[in-house]
């Protein structure tokens, strides 16, 4: 094989691949869509396609204004971009320390997120976008704070996740308190901040959620090639021409913008960001960008997730019991498959 | 020197090592007995001295009487639960060699309160006996499930393996108690209260239940003794002891096991005290572990105690459940120990 043909089958492998990829996101964007028209029509009761297209376009239709358009279309908005958030910064935190584990819902990030927008609302009585400000400061301080702890000659990784579950058990106990001193709160709502629910969204609750979305995920994107290369290793990266360092802020800083925006939300929904880049990556192949799938795999998880609560089990559970039933026993498979292959965890 | 003089030498040192070890086993006593005293005495209601004196005589004619007389089911609660993490915690780490094992982060005291929850949602458990029975069954379920996953692969059961494996487990084990107990309006509240970990609502009658199961974890725990310092020679050494290693190891976690289920039944899930009280224990006698295991049982009582009163003073008017209190404390130690340049074996 002359160089010519070898650097023409690298081409053609590189273009299926891309094709690929391609595909693989055109047919998850056409499952969530799906998914989006199917939770608008079917609840309690069905709602035809014809009424639910009479209520988007801002129609008034007797009884469907009302299941639809104060129901379940904020809810179903709500779940695709908390979903969309989430799927996307938890990826981008497994990619930047090349561990499945340092999903910010395990090493605390959530949890902080979530804690700041308890105290926010219970003790301070603030809400709307400064609920959001105060979640991402706590997001980002957490963040720092684990890395910093267990920051020693690079950021190990077995290290790394121990101190964030250490850093998370505080944290939880903290959120315990503060709800016990909200003794107005019902069950239902201090699961939110627990577990993470859409229960009752709004949707001018979701403008922040978008705009978090739009700013952090753009910001994301444009860095995905950077992104990629430290997939390969600091060292490796570096030689690539990409600037370790700023990078690793960049991403850090919108992962944790994103996923603590959705966070004041919704409240820590439980696992989606663990989950999703490792089942997108499942889908996609080890090659191409795979923020933009698994940001699709983390809104499909918690449209579906939320639906399965609501619809289909015996009794109503928020959408993060759902989703936290299903990423529990993956976390136990991941750790028993790493130990098996003697992996460095 | 002779062979003789040295070998009377080293008697007579082991002997002033025992002298002081039992004078500082009794201090720690005496410590112990006097937090108890700061229990009952101190609390969220500022109580006169007459009143508390009359409460520990089993008056309750006035408020401060009956806040006292709360207060002393509470303090006895307190100290045999801190106890037996305590106790379970310095065992866990001799089992496994591990610095980091402790009934919380291995994921166990969560096991026991996932077998609770079970029980209680979906098969209508209501016999308060059957219950402690329950959370033992689950800690042991739990334990074994943890040792054989953090032991899989090159290396066996390493420190950092096996505490991941705990943890992960105590994730997901705490994701599935809250929903099994969601459903259940009815006892979700109070499950929930219970999960943070407190000894706020003890009684004389809860201290009964558990007390049986209490004491018999305590005397297999610390009639193991001698077989952990065994195994902590490795497991070649002490099989060439003529230790049977599979039983010691099985007899030590079993104590462990019954102190850490009948724990979680009285009090919910709590934390990270059986990590700190053997390292502490460590520095004050050493490592061996017909000393450290008392030492860690008392201290264990000591810090519970200590932690229920730091509740309840931080929080003025209301309260902070000691599981708040030993999750604060305990984290930064845990993230300590982790944070240390290589993470050895015991």
């Amino acid at each position: 094989m002359t160089s010519e043909t070898l650097s023409l089958t690298v081409t053609a492998n590189r273009h299926a691949r891309a094709r690929r990829s391609r595909r693989v996101v055109a047919a998850l964007a056409l499952v969530l869509l799906a998914g989006f028209a199917l939770t608008l029509m079917l609840g309690q009761s069905f709602t035809p396609p014809g009424d639910v297209l009479r209520v988007l376009m801002g129609g008034d239709v007797p009884g469907a204004s009302f299941t639809v358009g104060q129901l379940r279309l904020p809810r179903a908005v709500m779940a695709v971009l908390v979903g969309l958030c989430f799927g996307m910064g938890g990826v981008a935190f497994q990619i930047m320390l090349r561990n499945p584990l340092a999903s910010p819902d395990i090493i605390g990030v959530s949890s902080g997120a979530s804690a700041a927008a308890v105290f926010a609302i219970v003790v301070l009585s603030l809400d709307g976008p400064a609920v959001a400000g105060f979640s991402v400061v706590a997001g980002l301080a957490i963040a720092l704070l684990v890395f910093g702890l267990s920051f020693r000659n690079g950021v190990a990784g077995t290290r790394l996740i121990l101190v964030g579950i250490g850093v998370a058990a505080m944290i939880d106990s903290f959120i315990a308190y503060l709800l016990s001193r909200a003794p107005s709160w019902d069950l239902q709502e201090a699961m939110r901040w627990i577990t993470g629910s859409v229960n009752g969204a709004k949707l001018d609750q979701a403008v922040p959620v978008l705009a978090a979305l739009l700013l952090f995920g753009g910001i994301l994107l444009s860095r995905a090639r950077d992104l990629e290369a430290l997939r390969m290793g600091d060292d490796t990266a570096a030689a690539l021409g990409v600037r370790v360092g700023a990078t690793r802020i960049i991403v850090m800083l919108s992962a944790v913008g994103m996923i603590a925006i959705a966070t004041a939300a919704a409240g820590p929904v439980m696992f989606v960001a663990f989950l999703s880049g490792p089942i997108a990556s499942r889908i996609v192949g080890p090659n191409g960008s795979i923020l933009i799938p698994s940001a699709l795999v983390g809104a499909v998880l918690v449209l579906a997730g939320d639906y399965i609560g609501q619809f289909a089990l015996p009794s109503r559970y928020p959408v993060g019991v759902v989703t936290g039933a299903l990423g529990a026993p993956y976390l136990i498979y991941l750790i028993v498959r790493v130990n098996r292959a003697g992996g460095s965890l | 020197m002779t062979e003789r003089t040295v070998d009377n030498g080293a008697r007579s040192g082991s002997g002033r090592v025992r002298l002081f070890r039992g004078a500082g086993l009794a201090i720690l006593a005496l410590i112990v007995l006097g937090l108890c005293f700061l229990s009952v005495a101190i609390g969220t209601r500022s109580v006169a001295w007459a009143d508390i004196w009359a409460g520990l005589q089993g008056q309750t004619e006035t408020i401060g009487q009956a806040a006292v007389a709360v207060r002393i089911p509470r303090t006895i609660m307190a100290a045999l639960v801190g106890a037996a993490l305590g106790l379970a915690g310095a065992i866990m780490q001799g089992v496994t060699r591990n610095p980091l094992a402790d009934p919380g982060i291995l994921g166990v005291n969560m096991g026991a309160s996932l077998a609770v929850a079970i029980g209680l949602a979906w098969f209508g458990m209501d016999m308060a006996q059957l219950y402690v029975w329950t959370a033992i069954f689950g800690a042991g379920v739990t334990a074994a499930f943890v040792y054989v996953i953090g032991s899989l692969g090159r290396g066996g059961a390493t420190p950092l393996k096996l505490a991941l494996a705990g943890a992960a487990t105590s994730v997901a084990f705490s994701c599935f108690t809250i929903a099994v107990i969601l459903p259940r309006n009815d006892i979700a509240g109070g499950f929930r209260s219970w999960q943070i970990g407190g000894v706020g609502g003890a009684t004389f009658d809860g201290i009964r239940l558990v007390l049986p199961f209490l004491l018999v974890g305590f005397a297999v725990s610390l009639l193991s003794a001698r077989k952990l310092n065994s195994l902590a020679l490795g497991d070649d050494l002490a099989a060439g002891l003529g230790e049977n290693v599979a039983v010691a190891r099985g007899m030590a976690a079993f104590g462990a096991i019954l102190l850490c289920g009948a724990a979680t039944a009285a009090c919910g899930p709590i934390g990270f005290v059986g990590l700190m009280v053997p390292h502490l224990c460590r520095l004050l006698v050493g490592v061996d572990h017909r000393w450290l295991l008392p030492f860690s049982a008392l201290t264990g009582a000591g810090l519970l105690i200590l932690a229920d009163v730091l509740g309840r003073i931080i929080a003025r008017p209301s309260e902070l459940a000691v599981g708040i209190v030993t999750a604060f404390v305990g984290a930064p130690f845990f993230i300590w120990i982790v944070r240390r340049q290589r993470v050895r074996e015991l």
